[in-house]
């Protein structure tokens, strides 16, 4: 056992307490996401007694806990009440899973974002068992009137060995719940862990395969209207007329209007990022008749010219910063000309050690090589939408929203309600991939509900969401490397451009493996939005990085693997720039590439004829190292399996943990080789499936095996960190497949593989 | 507006509605089934897919009034409890991430194993190519489409 201090004071834990136990719990029981999942299996308490704002234990030994933060798909819902549950010391077949809602009082960091939810909600969801098992033992300790260092717990009993006293955790549930929370608590040691580490299912489940409501989509109200947008249909574009006439008096349309998203002088949060502003809202009683009075909306369109945008700053004087559009209407044909050529123009430097100019003026062979990815959309399979009841002085606000707690100060002052007249209600979300962090349809459907007087869905049709782009951007980087006459890496150059931002991370590897070492970075401006999305700029460079590195050993006459290693020694040993200057750990990286090493078979012979590629990177904490084998299937490359060796540290939901490195290797090779947004005169090329190309059954690895480095390290991020890497091994078993190099992503265009 | 004759799961419902709308939308918006989702609308995704009678079709492209006398059955009317052997299949493998679009897949698979009882792996990926994941769950739903052949 550890003993910790609790960060939590008693008035925290009454405050919780008295929120949680009051009508909030009831208000919001209506979600069937928040149904108890193993209702059927469970006996339900006669009553529930709160312990904390994040449990309450049942008369009968049932517990109930909180999962705090908004679940995209990556499990949180599961895994964060584990951990509280392994603390709590119960058995997880006694516990029930409620996705807590928007409470800025109760839970921190209710946000599902950068592959932190459990990294950073670790230490204090502990806590909140641990501090909840104290309280149970310290009831039986005064009941029994016996020391309460002589009380032991297991699965849910309390127990007192010497007396031969038990107890289960609901006989003294309310005992417990009125006691002070204590100020120190034990914690358990990793190796005493139950729950942690051992496979549990995930709580929804059952209501999946069932087919129950819980994503946003799903909310239907009693007299709910709904509502779709049109927006302009290129970026640099704006409304000029609306003619409406017709499509007014279609069945079921309550009203065709113009609306601002946002109020012309609001000053924007990060998350407030949307591509329009001014659109044409429609509102009808059915989702059809509003898609069908959509068509007969008749619209005409001008350019906007150049716009700023302002956005919250704590340093300005003012508090808030412009940002600066260019008007014209982009295409990628000028896109891929600007990437390709401007990059030397503009790079600046951002970290530089030794003399590289120097080290390339001496080089026996200079190698040049550049990489580029399109614009990507993020098709989270259920398209954006929220539902909003907004009334005088409440407002009731549901839906897929990433980040809850930002997007409430984005409603209140759109509405003009304080912040505690808006309730803010997750659901279990259709995917978010980063994309669910920008909440401005949060906002317009409760814009719309107001000005309706009514409750309001809003939905986005797949066309409005795939060409409502908050993208991730186009990206492009040349990597040099300097050999001498050994064929020595003596020098190492990355430029990394893009639009509107550059995916460079100028201190992870090989920074600090290279005495001569040279990063710069460079970004065009655009009137095309971009934003977060799964792995932000590591789902680029690291393919890039990682394609180069593959060819630099390739030149250099050594291993893949061996190239890497060896310049993660040298990173170890004799660290270039200051080592905190170094944003890796070159040991865990080391190990993740050893292991995937080992697991491959990669040194055994039999594999020595196979298409293999290797790749490894670091990105949100978590290290993954990759090998892909391809196969010739009727022409065509097939990807037989992939081996992933992965530090995530502790792991705290096995299975689930490998189904989210299973799903982001496949996202990767799917979105490597065939996805990409391409526009013209502003507009979107691809607006639906049938010509956005997303990866699908037959082109999924045929196997994928997952590792991990055992670990007593606290859990990092899991989300996105497997995703970057693939591409780079996709790339390099490519070129040992069929002899050429790829370069520029989508690697497969009208089915062929592009060099 | 017409009136149109629909039986889903086991249930016969008289709607007085615009016979062009799409099935998908009359489970969805007409009789609160909402099991089968929209995705994509023009039946490039499979999120909404549906069985009517033992074909897995698209709903979101099929008029309801193409129907005829035809049943439906929707995940909701899959099985009573969960437990069709695929349902169990998904939950066994652990499939599902977001969930999204696994209604669909496991409609779509129900179907398949109903016409092909042993589907090799070939046979999987060409009935299943219709059905996207964004989340990436292929190499887990075909597992699980083994386990429930079984
Ligand atoms: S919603 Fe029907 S196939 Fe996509
Ligand atoms: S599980 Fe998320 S789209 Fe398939």
């Amino acid at each position: 056992m550890t003993r910790v201090k609790t960060k939590y004071n008693r008035r925290d834990f009454i405050k919780s307490s008295a929120i949680a136990g009051g009508g909030l719990m009831l208000s919001f029981s209506w979600l069937a996401s928040c149904k108890p999942e193993k209702i059927d299996i469970l006996e339900m308490p006669d009553e529930w007694f709160e312990l904390n704002g994040f449990l309450k234990v049942g008369n009968n030994g049932v517990v109930s806990i909180m999962s705090p933060n908004p679940e995209i798909g990556q499990n949180v819902k599961t895994s964060m009440p584990m951990i509280v549950a392994e603390e709590l010391d119960v058995d997880w077949a006694n516990v029930l899973v409620e996705q807590a809602p928007l409470n800025t009082d109760i839970f921190s960091r209710q946000l599902a974002g950068g592959s932190q939810s459990i990294r950073q909600g670790w230490d204090s969801l502990r806590m909140v068992g641990a501090t909840a098992r104290q309280m149970l033992k310290q009831a039986a300790a005064d009941l029994w009137e016996v020391p309460l260092a002589e009380i032991t717990t297991s699965n849910g009993v309390v127990m007192h060995e010497a007396s031969g006293k038990k107890a289960g955790y609901g006989e003294m549930a309310n005992a417990a719940s009125q006691l002070d929370v204590p100020e120190e608590v034990e914690l358990k040691e990793v190796k005493d862990f139950k729950i942690i580490g051992h496979s549990q299912k995930n709580v929804d489940g059952p209501d999946i395969v069932m087919g129950k409501p819980l994503f946003g989509l799903d909310v239907y109200r009693e007299g709910m209207l709904v509502a779709m947008l049109i927006h302009p249909p290129a970026f640099g574009m704006r409304i000029k007329d609306l003619n409406a006439n017709s499509a007014k008096s279609m069945p079921g349309i309550k009203d065709v209007y113009v609306m601002n998203a946002y109020p012309e002088d609001y000053i924007k949060q990060w998350s407030d990022i949307t591509a329009f502003n001014e659109m044409v809202v429609i509102v009808g009683e059915t989702t059809w008749q509003v898609m069908q009075a959509k068509k007969a909306v008749r619209v005409t369109w001008e350019e906007q010219g150049e716009f700023v945008d302002y956005f919250e700053s704590g340093s300005s004087p003012d508090g808030k910063y412009p940002v600066t559009y260019p008007g014209a209407l982009e295409s990628t044909a000028a896109h891929k000309k600007d990437l390709a050529s401007l990059g030397e123009k503009l790079a600046e430097e951002v970290r530089k050690d030794g003399d590289p100019e120097v080290a390339f003026r001496n080089a026996d062979q200079i190698i040049e090589r550049s990489y580029s990815a399109p614009f990507l959309a993020h098709n989270c399979m259920e398209p954006m939408n929220f539902f909003a009841d907004v009334q005088d002085d409440y407002a009731e606000l549901v839906g897929p929203i990433q980040t809850p707690e930002y997007m409430e100060k984005s409603a209140s002052a759109r509405l003009g309600l304080p912040l505690e007249k808006i309730d803010i209600k997750m659901t279990r979300m259709g995917g978010g991939f980063g994309r669910r962090l920008y909440g401005h349809f949060l906002v317009e459907a409760a814009a719309i509900s107001q000005k309706m007087k009514s409750p309001v869905k809003l939905v986005y049709s797949r066309e409005d969401d795939m060409t409502f782009g908050t993208y991730r951007p186009a990206y492009y980087a040349t990597y040099r490397a300097a050999l001498d006459e050994n064929k020595q890496l003596i020098g190492f150059q990355v430029r990394a451009g893009g639009i509107p931002s550059g995916p460079l991370f100028a201190n992870r590897f090989p920074a600090g493996a290279i005495d001569n070492y040279l990063a710069e970075s460079w970004s065009v401006d655009s009137n095309v939005t971009t934003g977060a999305f799964r792995a932000p700029r590591s789902n680029f460079i690291a393919g890039a990085e990682q394609s180069f590195l593959d060819e630099l050993a390739e030149a250099m006459g050594k291993d893949p693997f061996d190239l890497r290693l060896e310049l993660l020694d040298r990173a170890k040993t004799d660290p270039v720039g200051k080592p905190e200057e170094n944003d890796y750990d070159p040991e865990r990286y080391a190990g993740v590439l050893q292991l995937a090493r080992e697991k491959s078979g990669w040194d055994k012979p039999e594999n020595s004829d196979k298409s293999r590629g290797v790749s490894a990177y670091y990105c949100h904490n978590s290290y993954v190292a990759n090998v892909l084998d391809l196969v010739l299937e009727d022409g065509q490359a097939r990807v037989d399996r992939v081996c992933c060796a992965v530090d995530c540290g502790i792991v705290v939901n096995p299975d689930a943990a490998v189904n989210m490195v299973e799903g982001g290797t496949v996202d990767g090779i799917g979105h490597a080789m065939y996805s990409g947004l391409s526009f013209r005169e502003g507009k979107p090329d691809q607006k639906n499936f049938d010509t956005y190309r997303l990866i699908r059954h037959a082109e999924a690895p045929k196997s994928i095996d997952v590792h991990f480095v055992e670990s007593e390290i606290k859990p990092t991020g899991l989300g996105e960190p497997p995703f970057p890497p693939i591409m780079g091994a996709l790339a390099n078993a490519l070129y040992r497949l069929n002899g050429k190099r790829v370069y520029h992503q989508p690697f497969v265009s009208d089915g062929q593989i592009l060099g | 507006m017409a009136t149109v004759n629909i039986k889903v799961n086991g249930k016969q419902h008289s709607l007085e509605i615009d016979p062009s709308t799409p099935l998908l939308w009359v489970l969805r918006d007409h009789l609160n089934l909402v099991g089968a989702k929209y995705g994509c609308g023009i039946a490039m995704c499979g999120s909404c897919t549906v069985h009517v009678g033992d074909i897995a079709i698209r709903s979101c492209v099929m008029p309801v009034s193409q129907l005829g006398t035809q049943e439906v059955t929707t995940i909701e009317g899959l099985s009573e409890k969960g437990d069709h052997p695929v349902q169990k299949a998904w939950i066994e493998h652990d499939v599902p991430q977001c969930g999204y679009c696994q209604a669909g897949q496991i409609m779509n698979a129900a179907a398949l194993l109903k016409s092909n009882p042993n589907p090799s792996d070939e046979d999987i990926e060409s009935a299943m190519h219709g059905n996207i994941c964004r989340c990436g769950t292929y190499t887990r739903i075909k597992a699980a489409i083994k386990t429930a052949s079984k």
